[in-house]
């Protein structure tokens, strides 16, 4: 394999998993307050679409984004206020927020099928991207695959780090014994759940702002449940969820070049790799931690929170 | 007894009803309804054949009343929105593959109603099928393809193995190899017609292994925008998508089903519809090109142009022997051509010389 | 300030009455929805063809019955692992691959005749959706390893494994190479219980499971034990339930009844095996039993309801010219309101004037 074309397969594989990183780190600190939400496919969605309206709109890169931002956050907020002010189960709301977010993102979008952007390129980083080899592979990415970096290190950092971190894992843990001591469960969790939707609306736009510079309905096509999957996958440990990506994006590439290179295994059988890898590194995983209690799983995921006092 | 009179009243009634129907059958407009299997919006597939309704329903103006329902899954909800469209209409058409047993039980049950099934083979009385030769398309762009790369390497997005994809790819294969006898076509197959994500994933994958120019048999213009952000050369798929890769586009194959649809619903208006089985391509107008782009050097212009010519008038066929399959047995002698059925119908087989194996 | 107050007892009118709540809150936001994006079609006559028409209509009811029929059957596999807090997510795996085992012994017994075949068709199916949801069991139960995840990604595999038989052994042979199955012979079809429609006899099975279930969670053991499993895990080994038994229990049978509603589809109003088998009934019938709370006896009306949703929503497409992505907005606002209301049940709202 020559140089280039593995410096090739590594941006490929950073640019299919870009996307599942931003929606799965967000979804993380979700789960960690003890929250599951499984609509981030239709939060995903939305943000792919405003992001491409207001980058065609204005052709601002900045404004694409913060739109593709509040795009999720606005709908997740549909998710905060059902499952935290109205108590509904959250599996349920989950699925509906997905339905309704393919919905209306197909409804609302139907004007801007015909239309194309300008996608946000890749910078290269003045020096150091000159820097044969490793110049090309680290410092010539997208803006976002870095963002996407960043944003790992800061919920690891905000979670393991910070007081309020420290105070969203109790609560995902024993929100009855959190809210005793006087932290207000509804309000970090709605939090939340709105850093969980800003998060996928930027991995939604990644696929229209940097992938492919069209928007089309069901553009997501699937996504939004990898995410999911990569958040358990992970542990609910941050930085694997950059592992989890990695694989998952890079065996999704990786067989598309087996078949350019006409590795001879039928293309159906190749195309069932990511979904099986993933769930046999999640059984191996689990052998190595048999004997140890999961302590990472937030013991209140999913369940219902109301005061009674 | 006044039961009598009355039933005879309304016998009275019901007649002049029946017979104030029929006397307007004549200038009552044709009502025609189409069935998609995409969005319109996905400017491939559903989007050509809805071009070709906006075209007929010009072209007959009041003429026609014309129904169109998007995204409908090839599965047994086909049936009914076939049969609930076959209760309000003249004729039917069904634009996918998928559609066409349940078009056939439901042109039984309305033997009244026209149904018209694009790419299928089922013939009934009522039931017509109609599909395109878009390997003659396949054969242009082939002929432009192996004259354009410079890396020797055609890389191919394909979606399904059903024939008439594989006979797209030998097609563009024989043609590039004709005029480029060191070319090689790899061949990815992504197992959708429609996901943009996929598509430009694997149109990078093909771009990484050594290819620069691009052909798909997949929906959505997500290649053409990886082909144009790369520098390389593609084609557009099923309508123009010079849109989204004005320097990348070379041109394009254009379904162009206006005309088949504006003649089919104004014999429905006539009276002299009859079933038949349509399989036409560039001679009949169905396949057409979109612009050439100015960045081709002018001889290959005029080669691809030549071809186009020579296929609209029936002069050469892309696939002429001798050919042999894959694995090395003949299939075409020499000067022989394949007839529809079944070589072209049911072809499951890659030429010789493609390096690709055939998906199994 | 809104308060919520807990109820002592759940309020047995809210039960009834916040369903009721759910759907007008919908149609008023589809009203709403509709005067906003219709500018000269009369809004009234929208709502008659997306809501009445499919009840009304001739043909349109059977056709309701139909598609309610899978949504029915899976919804109730489905609701039993709920209440256990087994979360098979993906049933429409287990949908596929009992349609692919009931479909190949049918092409197996390709023009044979015989009143065997249909029950053998079933068992496979059921054997299949059973055994493919027993993946998601052993890993749950042998290595912790979560269901949601295992069941969704072995959906992906379920349906690139039907593209593969179509490709491959289930091809029919006759058909010009496309992936499609031959169609099934006439012994291979589901019977027909209205004459001229394709209301077929698995509209019959699903309200007979549906009483089943309603009277095995009411009566029998294990309906207790994944009761008490979901709502209080903790009790439940006090009282000596094993967890083990109704993870597996909750998928074997989750798993079984998705397989037999994908045979019910392929052998009745598919006729064959096509790319098209999976058509989202699996996560469909997730909305379907939350709808109805999980309750047997309301899967019943809710699928109905989803079922009515689809065919009004075709309905409206064709003749308002309305896109597809209406039926999707509305089926989630549907599921919003029913959740939100219920919260009726069990929660007093008070306005609270005082600060607190």
């Amino acid at each position: 394999m020559n140089e280039s074309l593995f410096i090739n397969i590594i941006i490929g594989i950073s640019i299919a998993s870009t996307p599942l990183i931003f929606a799965a780190i967000g979804e993380l600190l979700v789960e960690r307050s003890g929250v599951l939400n499984l609509g981030v496919e239709g939060m995903m969605i939305v943000g792919a679409l405003l992001g491409f309206i207001v980058q065609f709109h204005t052709g601002n890169p900045f404004l694409a984004v913060v739109a593709a931002l509040l795009g999720g956050m606005a709908i997740s907020s549909i998710f905060a206020f059902l499952t935290q002010f109205l108590l509904t189960n959250q599996v349920a709301t989950g699925l509906a927020l997905t339905l309704f977010g393919l919905g209306f993102s197909a409804f609302a979008g139907r004007g801007y099928t015909e239309e194309t952007i300008v996608l946000i390129k890749a910078v290269d980083i003045p020096v150091l991207s000159d820097i044969p080899f490793i110049g090309p592979l680290l410092f010539s990415m997208n803006p976002l695959v870095y963002l996407a970096f960043l944003m790992v290190y800061l919920v690891w950092w905000f979670l393991f780090r910070t007081k309020q971190g420290l105070i969203l894992r109790s609560i995902g843990d024993n929100h009855d014994a959190a809210h005793a001591i006087g932290h207000n469960v509804v309000r970090y969790r709605f939090m939340a759940i709105l850093f969980g939707g800003a998060m996928a609306g930027v991995g939604g736009a990644f696929l229209s702002l940097v992938q492919v510079p069209i928007w089309g309905e069901d553009m997501t096509a699937g996504r939004g449940w990898i995410a999911l999957g990569l958040v358990v996958f992970a542990s609910w440990q941050p930085f694997r969820i950059i592992l989890g990506a990695i694989l998952f994006g890079g065996i999704t590439v990786l067989q598309l070049h087996a078949q350019g290179f006409d590795i001879r295994i039928s293309a159906q059988y190749l195309s069932m790799l990511p979904y099986l890898a993933t769930i046999i590194i999640l059984v191996s995983l689990r052998i190595r931690l048999k004997n140890k209690t999961n302590r990472t799983v937030p013991n209140c995921l999913g369940r219902i929170f109301h005061s009674t006092s | 007894m006044s039961k009598g009179r009355f039933s005879s009243i309304l016998k009275l009634s019901v007649l002049s009803t029946v017979l104030a129907f029929t006397s307007n059958v004549s200038a009552d407009p044709v009502k025609a309804a189409f069935v998609y299997i995409g969005p319109t919006g996905d400017h491939g597939w559903t989007y050509a054949h809805d071009e070709g309704v906006k075209y007929a329903k010009e072209k007959l103006g009041d003429d026609v009343i014309m129904t169109t329902i998007e995204n409908v899954a090839e599965n047994s909800d086909s049936e009914r929105v076939i049969t609930s469209l076959a209760r309000k209409n003249d004729i039917v058409f069904t634009t996918s593959f998928g559609y066409m047993n349940p078009t056939v039980k439901v042109a039984k049950r309305y033997p009244d109603v026209k149904f018209e099934h694009a790419t299928g083979y089922m013939l009934e009385d009522n039931v017509s099928v109609y599909s395109a030769r878009f390997y003659e398309g396949r054969h242009v762009i082939g002929k432009i393809a192996g004259r354009m790369t410079e890396s020797n390497v055609i890389g191919y997005i394909a979606s399904f193995p059903i024939p008439e994809v594989i006979r797209g790819i030998n097609s563009a294969f024989l043609a590039a190899k004709s005029v480029n006898p060191d070319v090689q076509i790899k061949v990815v197959w992504v197992y959708s017609w429609y996901d943009p994500g996929k598509e430009a994933d694997a149109a990078n994958a093909l771009i990484a292994q050594g290819a620069d120019v691009l052909m798909q048999h997949t929906d959505s213009t997500a290649a053409m925008t990886v082909a144009e952000e790369k520098g390389i050369y593609a084609f557009g798929q099923a309508s123009n998508m010079r849109e989204w890769g004005p320097n990348a586009q070379l041109t394009g194959i254009i379904n162009d089903w206006g005309p088949y649809y504006a003649d089919r619903i104004a014999a429905v208006r006539d009276g002299t519809w009859s079933s038949s089985d349509t399989f036409a391509g560039v001679q009949q107008g169905m396949v057409k090109f979109a612009p050439m782009n100015n960045n081709m050097p002018t001889e290959v212009k005029n080669e691809a142009m030549k071809a186009i010519i020579d296929l609209s008038m029936g002069a050469i066929h892309p696939f002429t022997g001798p050919i042999n399959k894959q694995d090395g047995s003949p299939w075409l002698a020499e000067g022989e051509t394949p007839p529809n059925f079944p070589d072209l119908l049911t072809m499951d087989f890659y030429v010789e010389g493609i390096d690709s194996q055939y998906p199994n | 300030m809104i308060k919520l107050i807990p109820r002592v007892e759940n309020s047995k009118a809210m039960i009834l009455l916040s369903p009721l709540l759910a759907l007008t809150l919908t149609a008023l936001s589809a009203l709403i929805i509709f005067i906003f994006i219709l500018d000269d079609i009369k809004v009234s006559s929208v709502f008659f063809t997306l809501f009445v028409l499919p009840l009304t209509d001739s043909y349109l009811f059977p056709e309701l019955l139909v598609k309610a029929a899978p949504l029915m059957i899976i919804g109730l596999g489905l609701s039993i692992g709920f209440r256990a807090g087994i979360w098979n997510i993906g049933a429409e795996g287990q949908y596929v691959i009992g349609g692919i085992a009931g479909g190949a012994v049918g092409l197996y017994f390709y023009n044979v005749e015989g009143f065997w075949l249909l029950p053998l068709m079933a068992l496979a199916a059921i054997i299949g959706g059973m055994l493919y949801a027993s993946i998601a069991a052993f890993l749950k139960i042998r290595y912790q390893v979560n269901e949601i995840l295992v069941t969704l990604m072995l959906t992906y595999v379920a349906v690139l494994f039907l593209s593969a038989m179509l490709q491959g052994p289930l091809r029919n042979p006759a058909g010009f190479n496309f992936p499609e199955s031959r169609i099934f012979h006439d012994s291979a079809m589901l019977p027909i219980i209205w004459g001229g429609t394709r209301l077929h006899v698995g509209f019959i099975i699903a309200i007979i499971i549906s009483f089943v279930a309603w009277f095995g969670i009411k009566k029998h053991m294990f309906g207790m034990q994944i009761k008490i499993s979901g709502s209080a895990p903790r009790a439940a080994k006090f009282a000596g339930f094993n967890d083990n038994k109704t993870v597996l229990y909750s998928l074997l049978i989750s798993g079984g009844l998705a397989g037999l509603a994908g045979f019910f589809e392929a052998s009745g109003p598919a006729g064959q095996l096509t790319p098209g088998l999976p058509q989202f009934y699996g996560f469909t019938a997730i909305i379907v039993a939350f709808l109805a709370r999980l309750h047997p006896i309301g899967i019943l009306f809710s699928s109905l309801l989803i079922a009515l949703s689809y065919v009004g929503g075709e309905e409206v497409q064709i003749e308002y010219n309305l896109p597809s992505s209406i039926t999707q907005i509305f089926q989630g606002m549907l599921l919003f309101y029913f959740l939100a209301c219920d919260i009726l049940i069990k929660y007093k709202v008070v306005l609270n004037k005082t600060k607190n």
